[in-house]
């Protein structure tokens, strides 16, 4: 394999060829990244020729450049967004010094399980993603569903980068764990707890981009602030693939929604039975989906209080979600934040400290852009007529990480008995009978231009292609 | 038609909000910070917005590619647009129908040039017959090398009115200077200028864009520098007195007097390389820039002997002989490099004659041209020019008996018929 001219075959706009050190670490990483994805990428993909999006360069012509591709062969390329050389820390402790091209010492150990945290969610979830292509609703949604996981292969490499380039030894070993790791795995799973759940069908893949690719949105937005340079612009370039992953989530719950209220205007009736016996997904079981992935997802910001956030963000590791659009003092000490507590078996709220209450921040931000969507699917369902509305659950609802880890909480926010709990959750959280129901529903579609009978077609496609374009070449 | 009273037209770039997921891909993307949000949607500032399209690719929804023709009075303010669920329908015919306005030539210099208006099938949509991908043997352009945050330094090195002294509307031919700073642009191509100081608002004035009137290898070759044609805005759209900003500024820079420079912007409207192509150029007042970018190039390749008889074909329409910018030197250019044919619509005691006029009477020739795969056309200057003179073109080709539709989408798919009308 050493062969290969890997300043060619990965586009990128880091000089690799002029880096020895760095081509021959990748050399060495590659064929168990092309490894990796044989095993546990898209399964039955490998002969397909995909309408791909390739980033060659960052600047806005070759951002974007589409083409029929085989995915093992997909140029994963290494980009960081331009450079300021007079890019200064704008938050924390170091704020107005500049920025930081190294890692500093005391920072080590820090920034590196950052990194690998974020890169070790990009392979989990191609590895969560890997069969839905043999039930993909439309050649159009398979496409979406190969971009996204050949970006999040794209957005590892982004991260093994980093690792190679600025943390020696420590950080090829990381780069090698995060191939080791699998979603699910028992022994050896995935850091986060969302990414070794299952995506076992399309209403939870898209349910999943919409909100967990969310996370990696704000994640990423944070991390886009960094005083670490190379982090920063890496991230901020990450950014604008995420975009397309929302896009997928977003618009396949409307295109859902908008089939099922379709069909509910059609027959007349809001019974689940004849909603589902007429092949759709019912409004009720995807607010169940909702509930759970909303759920799941805001625990990725991780405990609502936390002396590691106040240290990032104090150190100039991870900034805010839009730092820089923030008019406060960039520093936050003595400022406090409200959190949400059980007394007395009532949710009360407290003032904790801002820098340590800074997950608790992410995680709001992240809820007001979640609900904007949400809204959006509601109009959907208010231009058919139809008088239900989806809402969010209540963000303690489900909890698993945080001070209000393990409460039992309805939706609307009430503090419930564990009986209670028992007794109402199948009301609450999708049942084994919904997910196998939905599972019955995911048949196969190749045909170029025709949909499963549960999802409406898109409004337009993919680069101002017609909707009926040959998206996937089955070799 | 009647140039002096015809409304001014945009094409509006607007953002579809039932699609648009709001990803910010396309704010971070602008270069010229035309598109802004808040809580309810993503919207475009239509006269900030230059048609560049650099953010159209990175939309992941498809939601950033809808445009209306509009008139520019009735363009939607971004206020109107942050409070729409839906895109609003082309406005009708009698809608488009608005005061007779006037527009400032310089301000708006560049606006938008490729998408496509979904006009009614039964309207003749001219500006759907404009390519968006430059001939094949365009060079390749640089775009966006410098934007509103990391604007560039340039230094005036001349400044002179290049129409007859006298007019209060006079036009400027600036020339500016780079240093050692990289600024490669191809005639047809644009740069912004950013007017120091704020607006009412206190905010930073927005760039103005100017067409390119140096060709590529500086207006003094060998030279970074560039030549600007700017006309000076002395009358608002409603024919009030007023006094534009950015052209004022420009038309007023001493030699010395530094100006922050962005862009450069344009990919598709650029000229062919090929020595053998022939190229057709059709424009009004400053509209001539790109068109004297485009000769002088030809005229230095002409004189180090690269050229091999590549037609120059030239229609350019002024107010008076006395409006029209570069005049006296346009008469000094050898009759058998360059076929110049003007028209003027206000020349005293002769009756209007407008660019199309003069197209009709040379229609023979353009006949033979429009047939000939080697030649480019460019359309240059008010757009309420531009539909006249396609029309001219539908007419010229259907009466040598060929078939307008045929010979049109050749002439898009090949990139050889380019309309930059403002």
């Amino acid at each position: 394999m050493s062969s290969i001219n890997y300043s060619e075959r990965i586009p990128n706009n880091v000089n690799l060829a002029e880096d020895r050190t760095l081509q021959r670490a990748l050399e060495q990483w590659q064929p168990n990244f092309i490894n990796w994805w044989d095993d546990v990428g898209p399964e039955g993909s490998t002969n397909h020729d995909v309408y791909l999006r390739t980033a060659v360069s960052v600047d806005p012509q070759g951002w974007a450049q589409f083409g029929h591709v085989k995915m093992r062969d997909y140029r994963w390329g290494i980009f960081l967004n331009p450079g300021d050389a007079s890019r200064e820390v704008h938050f924390g402790d170091h704020k107005g010094q500049k920025v930081w091209q190294d890692v500093p010492g005391e920072h080590r150990a820090n920034l590196r399980r950052i990194i690998v945290t974020q890169g070790d969610t990009e392979p989990a979830s191609v590895e969560q993603q890997r069969h839905l292509g043999l039930t993909a609703p439309s050649m159009y949604d398979l496409r979406n569903l190969f971009q996204i996981n050949v970006e999040e292969g794209r957005h590892l490499w982004a991260m093994v980068y980093l690792l190679h380039k600025h943390f020696g030894r420590d950080g090829r070993e990381e780069a090698d764990a995060l191939l080791q790791r699998t979603s699910g795995d028992v022994d050896n799973p995935r850091i986060l707890g969302a990414f070794n759940e299952k995506t076992p069908d399309w209403l939870a893949f898209f349910m999943f981009t919409y909100f967990t690719d969310r996370d990696g949105k704000f994640q990423l937005s944070a991390l886009a602030e960094s005083a670490f340079d190379p982090l920063a612009r890496t991230t901020k370039f990450m950014l604008t693939e995420e975009a397309h992953h929302m896009f997928v989530g977003e618009s396949g719950i409307s295109r859902t929604i908008s089939r099922t209220c379709q069909v509910m205007n059609e027959l007349k009736t809001d019974d689940v039975e004849k909603i589902r016996a007429a092949g759709v997904i019912d409004l009720p079981t995807i607010q169940r989906y909702l509930n759970f992935h909303y759920s799941v997802t805001i625990d990725l910001f991780g405990a609502d209080q936390s002396s590691n956030a106040a240290s990032f963000y104090s150190s100039g590791l991870k900034g805010r979600y839009e730092e820089g659009k923030r008019t406060d003092d960039h520093v936050l000490k003595g400022q406090t934040y409200k959190v949400l507590e059980v007394q007395n078996g009532q949710l009360v709220e407290k003032e904790a400290p801002m820098l340590n209450a800074l997950n608790e921040v992410l995680r709001d931000d992240f809820i007001k852009d979640s609900i904007a969507g949400v809204n959006r699917w509601n109009k959907v369902i208010e231009k058919a007529g139809l008088p239900m509305r989806l809402t969010v659950p209540h963000k303690a609802f489900n909890r698993q990480i945080g001070a209000l880890a393990g409460i039992r909480m309805s939706p609307e926010g009430k503090v419930i008995s564990a009986a209670e709990w028992e007794g109402r959750k199948d009301e609450w959280l999708p049942t084994p009978d919904d997910r196998a129901f939905v599972a019955s529903l995911m048949g196969r579609v190749t045909e170029a231009g025709k949909f499963a009978n549960w999802i409406a077609p898109p409004v337009m496609g993919i680069n101002r292609q017609p909707v009926d374009f040959e998206y996937v070449r089955f070799g | 038609m009647d140039m002096a009273t015809d409304v001014t037209i945009i094409k509006q770039h607007l953002i579809d909000p039932e699609i648009c997921i709001r990803c910010n891909t396309c704010e971070a993307t602008c270069p010229v910070n035309a598109i802004t949000h808040d809580d309810n949607n993503y919207v475009v500032r239509a006269d900030i917005c230059n048609g560049c399209m650099a953010c159209i690719s990175p939309c992941p929804t498809g939601s950033i590619d809808n445009w209306r023709t509009m008139p520019v009075a009735k363009a939607y303010s971004i206020e109107e647009q942050l409070t729409w669920e839906v895109l609003p329908a082309e406005l009708t015919p009698e809608q488009m129908e608005v005061d007779a306005a006037d527009i400032d030539v310089a301000a708006s210099f560049g606006a938008a040039t490729a998408p496509v208006a979904p006009a009614g099938e039964d309207v003749f949509n001219s500006a759907s017959f404009g390519a968006t991908t430059p001939p094949w043997s365009a060079a390749k352009a640089f775009t966006n090398l410098y934007g509103p945050k990391n604007a560039t330094t340039a230094t005036v090195v001349g400044n002179y009115n290049c129409t007859d002294a006298g007019f209060d509307s006079e036009t400027h031919h600036v020339v500016l200077d780079f240093g050692s700073m990289p600024f490669p642009v191809l005639e047809g191509q644009s740069i912004g200028i950013i007017p120091p100081g704020t607006d009412a608002n206190g905010k930073a004035h927005m760039p103005r864009q100017y067409s390119v009137a140096s060709p590529r290898n500086g207006e003094r070759p060998n030279y970074n520098n560039v030549a600007l044609t700017v006309k000076r805005v002395t009358v608002d759209h409603t024919g009030n007195p007023v006094r534009g900003v950015a052209s004022n500024y420009v038309c007023d820079l001493k030699v010395g007097d530094k100006v922050q420079v962005v862009g450069p912007f344009g990919h598709s409207f650029l000229m062919p390389n090929h020595p053998k192509s022939h190229i057709v150029m059709i424009c009004t007042g400053t509209g001539s820039a790109p068109m004297r970018a485009m000769t002088e190039w030809r005229r230095r390749l002409r004189a180090s002997g690269k050229f091999e008889g590549g037609k120059l074909m030239l229609f350019f329409g002024a107010r008076t002989q006395q409006e029209l910018p570069y005049f006296g030197p346009l008469q000094n250019l050898p009759k058998d490099f360059i076929d110049v044919n003007l028209a003027f619509s206000r020349a005293p005691n002769q009756p209007k004659r407008y660019v199309q006029d003069v197209m009709r009477e040379r229609a023979a020739d353009l006949a033979q041209l429009l047939q000939d795969g080697a030649t480019h056309i460019y359309v240059c200057g008010l757009k309420s020019m531009e539909e006249g003179v396609v029309l001219t073109l539908r007419d010229i080709v259907r009466d040598a008996g060929l078939d307008w539709d045929s010979v049109a989408g050749s002439l898009k798919k090949e990139g050889r018929l380019h309309l930059e009308t403002y």
